[in-house]
């Protein structure tokens, strides 16, 4: 379990890193989707189920399909 | 102005691992949540695990605390979501009609336009009422398993999402309107602070649900609050539902509630 806790640290860390860097901010929001999904995983491992559940739900699910809604109204690309 | 922005996320990055090096264990017994203060008698952790069962009869440890013992944390919670809803209303709606909007609608209905939702459309056609049922049962079964209402209400109101997402969102608007989801997360409120005014009404404290038992018919206190914690995740269920659609029908449409995404 030690492992398992180590790899999805280090792919959180990767992941927040790469949602900053990109600059297409839909692969942004959709990096974050993935990034909720790795801490949702690490939430359950914890015994947090209800946890880990409303994280899926809502931070992987729903708040990506916002985000996306939000980019495809403004501008695509990030200026910085 | 990059590096000074560095330097004080960095600053405030150590500080907040410095603080963390100060907490308990990761599971540890010693710590005050479980092992209690020392001269204080058991913990609370000790009371939530040994007392739920028998006073409130609900497996699900996490929701007998949410909605029964912190049942007015949770309401404010609930709130917050109705409050976030309602300022995007204010911010984002527009409630007059632009020309620009009716000539996307006539793209959009083309041939073109129909060959590529027989896909879709037959997919979501399927899938959503599976997804809605998951969502009730969530929310029905959330003390006694996890789940509950807040994710139950995420869940249906990404079922509605998903319709808008998958056709237009005139379609999803036609099931569930404007009208609909403002009054359903009233209502959801309503529920919530209406089982806390009953127990008001019949001479206990606000959201003690021990003393519902006279009005709804069940045999002893632990079963009132068992059904009391339901109604009150259905009411979280109903506000979380419409907040959710309502948050995406303005994003995807600028406001104006037509054609979105």
């Amino acid at each position: 379990m030690e492992h398992f806790n180590i790899v999805i640290l280090v792919l959180l860390v990767i992941t927040a890193l790469l949602a900053l860097r990109v600059k297409d901010l839909l692969s942004a929001s959709m990096i974050f989707g993935i990034y909720s999904f790795l801490i949702c995983l690490l939430w359950a491992e914890m015994g947090a189920v209800d946890v880990a559940f409303t994280e899926a739900a809502v931070g992987a699910g729903v708040s990506a399909v916002f985000l996306i809604a939000t980019v495809y109204n403004t501008k695509r690309r990030s200026s910085d | 102005m990059k590096w000074l922005a560095l330097l004080a996320v960095c600053a405030t990055g150590s500080l907040l691992i410095y603080g963390v090096s100060d907490f308990p264990d990761w599971g540890s017994a010693n710590s005050p949540a479980n092992g209690g203060v020392e001269g204080a008698g058991a913990s609370i952790s000790e009371v939530f695990i040994e007392e739920t069962e028998t006073l409130t009869k609900v497996p699900n440890i996490v929701t007998a605390v949410l909605a029964d013992y912190r049942g007015y944390d949770t309401m404010f919670e609930t709130v917050v979501i109705f409050a976030a809803g309602m300022a995007i209303f204010a911010i984002i709606r527009v409630m007059r009609d632009t020309e620009q909007t009716q000539d996307k609608t006539q793209l959009d209905s083309s041939v073109d336009g129909d060959h590529q939702r027989i896909i879709v459309g037959t997919t979501c056609r399927i899938l959503i009422p599976v997804i809605q049922l998951f969502a009730l049962y969530v929310v029905a079964h959330g003390h006694h398993s996890p789940g509950g209402g807040f994710q139950g209400g995420v869940i249906l109101g990404a079922s509605f999402i998903l319709i808008g997402l998958a056709g237009n969102l005139e379609t999803a608007m036609q099931r569930f309107s404007e009208k609909q989801f403002v009054s359903m997360a009233c209502i959801g409120i309503f529920i919530y602070a209406g089982f806390g005014l009953l127990g008001q009404f019949l001479g206990g404290d606000f959201l003690e649900y021990g003393v519902l038992q006279k009005v709804l018919l069940t045999d002893g206190e632990p079963m009132a609050r068992s059904h009391s914690m339901l109604g009150v995740e259905i009411g979280v269920a109903l506000t979380v539902t419409a907040i959710m659609f309502a948050i995406y029908a303005n994003l995807a449409s600028k406001g104006e509630l037509k054609n979105g995404l």
